[in-house]
Formats: structure tokens, sequence, C-alpha cells
């Protein structure tokens, strides 16, 4: 008999963050109520998640990144990447963002994934570098607008790292499929599944470029 | 060798200077819990390992209770005004880019290093730490330039990167909550739940329906789980292998590669992907927590459907 009511913890993430109450309590909440329907005793809930959390560090180690680029803020960084870009005729955000999406699946497809990101691209030069070009073609951006294209900034960062990463042979998400594949005694080298990584990349590339194109289009009308 | 735990000791002191600059700045009428939090993160990278299961537990409890009572804000000290900033700029050019790019250069050179020459078989560094211990490197040597260079005062490195701390705040520590939450779920065996439950509905004879159901059971099972990881092995037992490779006669290369891009789709839309949906929302300092997420649908959209197709002609008719 399978014991559904963990599912619960599920439904108490998505109600959680429906209603913005504050993730991390929300997260923590679930994780606790989740571990008790599953007849894990309390402290073991907490030894779990203390567990976790502790093997899980790594993933904080990025912010290490924040003094470097608030040293270069406080010196201007954000305005010369805005000069930068109003120096050059014919940038528009849509085919900034294009490059960049290109940029991003090429050094994904590489292995050269942490190369750029969120802290370390978009914040202090891709976004800034967006919004000047939409202002050089458009003029002066109102809040609502200006919000639209840092968002559109920072999905282009992501498409570009998920639909390039799965090129590269030697990717987690690579090793995890021929792993769990060869579970099931279906053999199969990274090769052959990276192959299959690059329709999906031309089709990411064409979708969300198409939409970058539109982006233009759609600032030009909100003027 | 350098592992991890070089890096745990580097990032505890970093988040220990986010704590020291968020003391310093008196515009902050929450700052103590600021320095709270930020405290608390730094004990958890210099002293996790000697804390034991429960103790980290508790320490999460801790940090969660800062953050979701509300106990940290962030202050308006601005440490240049808009004005000093243009003037740099003018000053210093597009020189600035220089110590910008040196982590992204010292992480690419670095790749290329160990990957592809004799360093690799030196084991100088942890193969599961690279990345990051590169990304540590460059951030020394990013530092180092912008003192040099630039001069600062002694401390604004400390001020800079906790006032960007502050702005982001708890959004910082979300996604290695939500990786906990996935160990607490897999414990708790919520993945072979849904497994069970996807496996039952089952359509009998169309490939097609069965190609649908299986990339929007990983769209939708990572979008519960915030990464394509969690779900595709549970998709793979419950769809993938058993009807569309085994019964269907699938090709089973496309069947997994395609298969996780479709669960990709699924992380462009969910909170949970908290990274790369939540993170940069607050990095960028947008008003609607969402706004990433918002601006993704529609391509994740027409993209699932365009992963849908070639599941079905690459995996069935090629």
């Amino acid at each position: 008999m399978i014991n559904y009511w963990p599912l619960l913890g599920i439904a108490l993430v998505v109600v959680g963050f429906a209603l913005r109450f504050n993730p991390l309590l929300v997260v923590a909440v679930s994780a606790i109520v989740t571990g008790l329907l599953g007849h894990l005793p309390f402290l073991n809930v907490l030894a779990t998640l203390g567990h976790g959390f502790n093997e899980n560090r790594y993933v904080t180690i990025i912010w290490i990144i924040l003094p470097v680029v608030g040293l270069l803020e406080r010196y201007g960084l954000q305005e010369q990447a805005r000069t930068l870009i109003a120096g050059i005729r014919g940038a528009t955000a849509g085919r900034l963002l294009i490059i960049y999406l290109a940029l991003r699946q090429m050094l994904s497809a590489l292995g050269l994934t942490t190369v750029a990101g969120h802290p370390q691209t978009v914040r202090p030069l891709v976004a800034p570098m967006a919004i000047a070009a939409a202002e050089k073609q458009h003029g002066e951006l109102d809040d609502e607008t200006s919000e639209l294209v840092k968002a559109m900034s920072a999905a282009t960062d992501n498409v570009g790292l998920f639909f390039g990463e799965d090129i590269f042979l030697a990717i987690a998400s690579i090793l995890l499929i021929q792993g769990s594949l060869a579970s099931f005694g279906i053999q199969l080298t990274p090769f052959q599944l990276s192959v299959w990584a690059i329709p999906s990349a031309i089709c990411a590339f064409l979708i969300h470029g198409t939409r970058l194109l539109l982006l233009d289009r759609q600032l030009g009308r909100r003027k | 060798m350098i592992n991890l735990h070089w890096l745990y000791v580097l990032a505890g002191a970093v988040f220990a200077a986010f704590g020291l600059g968020s003391a310093r700045d008196e515009t902050n009428g929450k700052r103590w819990g600021n320095v709270a939090f930020w405290g608390l993160l730094a004990i958890s990278l210099w002293f996790g390992d000697f804390l034991g299961d429960v103790g980290n537990g508790i320490l999460v409890l801790a940090l969660v209770s800062v953050a979701g009572l509300h106990l940290i804000g962030r202050g308006s000290k601005e440490s240049t005004t808009s004005e000093e900033r243009e003037r740099f700029s003018e000053r210093y050019g597009n020189k600035l880019f220089l110590p910008a790019l040196v982590i992204p250069f010292t992480a690419f050179v670095g790749t290329l290093l160990f990957n592809y020459t004799p360093l690799k078989g030196l084991n100088l560094i942890d193969s599961k730490a690279v990345t990051l211990v590169l990304l540590g490197c460059g951030v020394i040597i990013a530092l180092v330039v912008c003192y040099a260079w630039l001069r600062p005062p002694t401390l604004a490195g400390v001020d800079e990167g906790s006032r960007l701390a502050n702005s982001i705040g708890w959004a910082m520590v979300l996604p290695q909550m939500l990786a906990s939450l996935g160990v607490i779920f897999a414990a708790a065996g919520v993945g072979s739940t849904i497994g069970a439950l996807v496996g039952a509905i089952i359509p009998s004879g169309s490939v097609l329906l069965a190609v649908v159901l299986y990339a929007l059971g990983m769209v939708v099972f990572t979008m519960i789980m915030g990464n394509a990881f969690a779900a595709f092995p549970v998709m793979a037992a419950a769809i993938g292998v058993p009807i569309l490779i085994h019964q269907d006669g699938g090709n089973p290369a496309v069947i997994g590669a395609v298969g996780m891009l479709a669960g990709f789709c699924g992380t462009l839309m969910t909170p949970m992907a908290a990274n790369f949906n939540i993170v940069p929302a607050a990095l960028l300092e947008l008003k609607n927590q969402y706004g990433v997420i918002k601006a993704q649908v529609p391509t994740a959209i027409p993209l699932l459907i365009a992963n849908i197709l070639i599941l079905y002609f690459a995996g069935f008719h090629l």
C-alpha cells in the first residue's frame, strides 16, 4: 500500500508560494510536514533537513562574487555598460539579447556553463546594456517596461544555459540520463545522448530569438 | 588537494563580511536581524561538519525563523551617488569591464587547463569541486585587481558586498533550502509515489499520447521538485523505459535526451527552481518576484511542443 500522504507536502509548497508567504518558511514547513507524514519521527526529520542543508552548502558558494560586483558598481560599471551600448549604432535590446543567447548556448555547449550567469554577467552587464539599448531606441522607459527588459535578460540567460549545456558530453544531466537508463540495462554513450540535445537547442534559439525580435517591436508600441 | 572545504572557509569569511557590513549600515533599522542571518550562514559554512545533523537542523530552523518573521531588512545607504558613478565611469572607461571579466576568464582558462592538459592528472583540485574552486580563484584575483587599481576604502568591499547581499536577502539561501527539501521528499518516498500515480494512467495503444504524457509528466514533476534531475529517474521508470522504449520500440537516446529537455521547459516555469527564477528577480530588483517566470512561459510552452514533436518523430519515425 503506497502512502499518499507525503504528497500533501507538495500541496503546501504550491499553496504557500501562491499566497506569497516567505518562501524559506514555506519550504521549511513543507519539509517537516512531508517528513512527518512519511512516518519519520520529528528528530529524524530535523536531522534529515540539517544533513541535506549541510551537504548542499556548495549551492550557496556562488555569492562570494558579490563583493567584486558591488565594488565595480561603486565605480560605475553599470553606467559604463550603458555608455558602451549607447555608442553602438543599430543596437536594440532584442538584438543584444539574441547575441547573448547565442553566446550563452555555445559556451554552455562547450561545457563552460559558469562563465556566465545571473550574478556574474546578467546583473552587472547584460541587464544594464539591454536597458540602455532599449532607452536609446525608445527613450526613457517606464517602470513596467524596464522590468520587462530586465526579466527578459534573465530569461535569456536561463534559456541559453538550459538548451546549450546538454550538448556537452560531460554535463551532469547527460551523465544522469546515462546512469538512469543503464540501471534498466540500456547502455548508451554520452555522445549518443548529447547529439539529441542539438535539435532542441536549435528550436530554443529560434523560439526565444523570435520573441526577442518581437520584444523590440513591443517596446516600440509602448512608447 | 584543494577540495570543497577550502571554499567553505572562503565563503564563510565572505558571509561573515556581509554580517559585518550589515552591522555598519545604520540606515537599516533591522540590521541586527541581517547580522544574525549572515552570521548563521557563516557558522554553517565554517562549522557545519562539526554540528551534527540535528545541530544543522536547528541552525536551519533558526535561519528560517529570522527570515520568516521578517527580521531582516535593507538599508538605504548608497556608497557613491549616481553622479559620482557617472564621473568614475568617464574616468575609467571600458577598463572597468576587465576586473568583471577576470572571473569568467579564470573559469574559462581553468576549465580548459584542468580538462584538456596534463594538469588533469595531478589531482591539484578535487574533480568535483573544479568549477567552484575556479570561481573562488577568480573572485580573489578580481578583488586584488580592484583594490590595487581603484584603491577603494579598506572596508568598501565589505560594504558593497553586504549592500548587494541585503538587497537579495533570503532568496540567497532558497536554492540550498529547496535542495534540502528534495532530500526530505526522497526520504518520505514522494518520487516513487508520483511514479506509481503516473504509471497507473498509462494510455494504451497511442504512441503519441504516451509521448505527450511522458513529456508532461517530466514538466509537472520538474515544476514540483524544482529540477529535472529528480524527475527524470522517476518518469523513465514509470513511462520512458517500460512503455516508450520496450513496448513501443522508441529510440532510447532520443527518449532519454529529449525527455530531460522537456523537463527543462518545466524548470523555466516554476518558482521551485529558485536559483534560476526567483534569485534573479531579487538580484535585478524586480517588483514582481515571479517576473522572470512570466517572461519565460511564452518561450517554454512552444519549446515544450517542439520537444514533444522531436520525441515523437525522431524517437519513433527515424
